[in-house]
């Protein structure tokens, strides 16, 4: 195809991209509109000016603020003592080749793929029972448990081809294992382990089911469950909804673009490995 | 060598009790209380597998695992094809003809859905659907209740879905085709392939693996899915986009049925572990 013809691939593909991005595109345009404006204009139009009191409603409305905290607090937390378990498990599994280490694994990997709703009403149930239900605890301690079955499973076949010949010097040198781990292993891997940081990190963030079942009182619950509640409350109109729609989108589109470069090459590595 | 190992065991043992507390007991809770009928409070009353007899009988259970086949097809298909077509389109024809930069800009767009919080991207929708308000009647000039018609509810909600699901396999199968040896298209395009020739003949071989990878999470998460059902729906209307998971979190949470939620959940978790070693058997296979 030459000519006319790639310029016809091309316009396809960013006909395709501007569909994609229309949401966010038409979600923006109203959250920033006032509510008078959007019902003479419609959903369609570019807005006149910045209305912003419609966020600013919402945001005092959900008290925001703590859903970004509480949010931010718990998945801040999972992703660091996640990514802390997961070095320790694959550094027995991939570096010690502890015996039975194969059928650990898989009992990671089932951990993992298993739906949350075969746990929820027991972790439910045991939460109460512990006087951890609606606290941030309660989730990160669930979470954490996940994240780092996943973690396990491809940090184990990173350190898998750990040289081993490294591990050997400091052994002659008079290093002990916790040494080892800590001065040599963490160091080496530290773009491995970041890149799963901000995975956990996002994927917490991101989480809705255990959340929502854990988290009932507006002071405990995150971003997602605050506004996946919300959808459909009667005070919710049009604008409103675009404005919790758009404090949603904001924070998410915001991680993306600070590790944008860390993610895509991340994505690919938690694919294939 | 096995005194050597011995001491690494000491560094799993704060996962292990982890996982007991968290993953294991929780599960066999689970299988244990789906024997039983209980409402969460009080004592559960064994009751052998009357749960499982009364699954057995339940449309709606049976609807919800065919809700959840056409989300399968919505999430892990759907995108995958597309997504085949769409990743060697960027990397060899735009990214040749037009530059790396353009091909990564337009990856970026498709993928930006993927970012969202799921309960986001269905507030979102709910709103772009709105049968009153949301743009999408406006921009078609329909009067159409999108999620509130038993007909078209689903349809819907499979068309969100492949909106939120493209941009991974894109990302993907782009950097699975980085693997792939030029020579091979080369050789090809002097033999006068076409593209599709060429895209069928040595692309989608050589990716293989990336395309065994994204089927197989996909279609896991597309039997999990739950936040965008709740977001969206709850299930409904009626029944008509009622999937296992929030079918079990109904009963568990609304209808006090714990002991037949947990035999919906173990289930899927049965049907979820089953479809993991297929892929993985099969995986094994063609390697």
């Amino acid at each position: 195809m030459r000519g006319p013809g790639r310029w016809a691939v091309l316009f396809a593909l960013v006909v395709l991209a501007v569909v994609m991005i229309f949401p966010f595109l038409v979600v923006a345009m109203n959250a920033v509109k006032s509510p008078a404006e959007y019902s003479s204009q419609g959903p369609l139009s570019l807005p006149d000016g910045l209305y912003l009191q419609g966020i600013v409603d919402f945001w005092n409305r959900v008290e925001f603020g703590t859903k970004l905290w509480n949010s931010f607090l718990i998945s801040a937390s999972v992703s660091v003592l996640a990514v802390v378990l997961s070095v320790l498990n694959a550094y027995a599994l991939g570096i010690g080749r502890v015996r039975g280490r194969l059928w650990i694994l898989v009992l990671f990997l089932v951990a993992n793929t298993l739906p949350q709703e075969a746990l929820a009403y027991p972790l439910y149930y045991l939460a109460k029972a512990a006087g951890l239900y609606d606290t941030q605890l309660a989730v990160i301690i669930v979470m954490t448990a996940i994240q780092a079955a996943f973690g396990t499973y491809l940090l184990s076949a990173v350190l898998g081809q750990f040289p081993k010949e490294i591990l050997e010097a400091a052994a002659i040198d008079g290093a002990g294992r916790l040494r080892s781990l800590l001065r040599i292993v963490v160091p080496i891997s530290r773009p491995t382990l970041s890149v799963l940081l901000i995975f956990f990190f996002i994927w917490t963030w991101n989480e809705f089911f255990l959340p929502l079942i854990f988290l009932i009182s507006n002071d405990t619950q995150t971003v997602p469950v605050a506004l996946g509640v919300l959808q459909g409350e009667k005070y919710m109109d049009a604008t409103m909804s675009s404005a919790s729609a758009l404090l949603g989108i904001v924070p998410a589109v915001a991680f993306f673009l600070i590790f944008q470069r860390t993610l895509t090459r991340g994505v690919t590595v938690g694919a294939i490995k | 060598m096995r005194v050597r190992t011995r001491g690494y065991w000491l560094y799993l043992i704060p996962s292990l009790l982890l996982f007991a507390a968290v993953i294991v007991v929780p599960f066999l809770m689970n299988v244990g209380a789906s024997f039983t009928r209980w409402s969460g409070v009080g004592t559960p009353r064994w009751i052998g597998l009357d749960n499982y007899a009364r699954l057995l009988e339940d449309e709606r259970f049976w609807e919800s695992f065919q809700h959840n086949v056409g989300l399968i097809v919505a999430m892990a298909v759907v995108p995958t094809a597309i997504g085949l077509v769409l990743a060697a389109a960027l990397f060899d024809y735009i990214g040749k003809r037009f530059g790396p930069r353009t091909a990564s800009a337009l990856r970026a767009m498709y993928y930006l859905p993927q970012v969202l919080p799921v309960a986001v991207a269905g507030v979102v929708w709910g709103w772009m659907l709105h049968p009153s308000y949301g743009a999408v009647n406006q921009i078609l000039g329909l009067d159409l209740d999108w999620l509130g018609d038993p007909d078209l509810a689903l349809a819907t909600v499979m068309a969100v879905m492949v909106w939120f699901q493209l941009g991974y396999p894109v990302v993907i199968f782009m950097a699975g085709l980085q693997r792939v040896d030029p020579a091979y298209h080369e050789a090809a395009e002097i033999d006068g392939a076409s593209w599709w020739r060429r895209f069928w003949h040595i692309t989608i071989p050589q990716i293989r693996p990336e395309i065994f990878v994204v089927l197989l999470t996909c279609t896991i998460a597309a039997l999990k899915v739950f936040g965008p059902i709740f977001v969206l729906t709850r299930g409904g209307p009626g029944n008509a986009t009622m999937v296992p998971s929030y079918f079990s979190y109904l009963n568990f949470f609304q209808k006090s049925n714990v002991g037949y939620g947990s035999a919906i959940a173990t289930v899927l978790a049965l049907i979820i572990i089953v479809v993991t070693f297929l892929f993985l058997r099969v995986q094994e296979r063609e390697s």
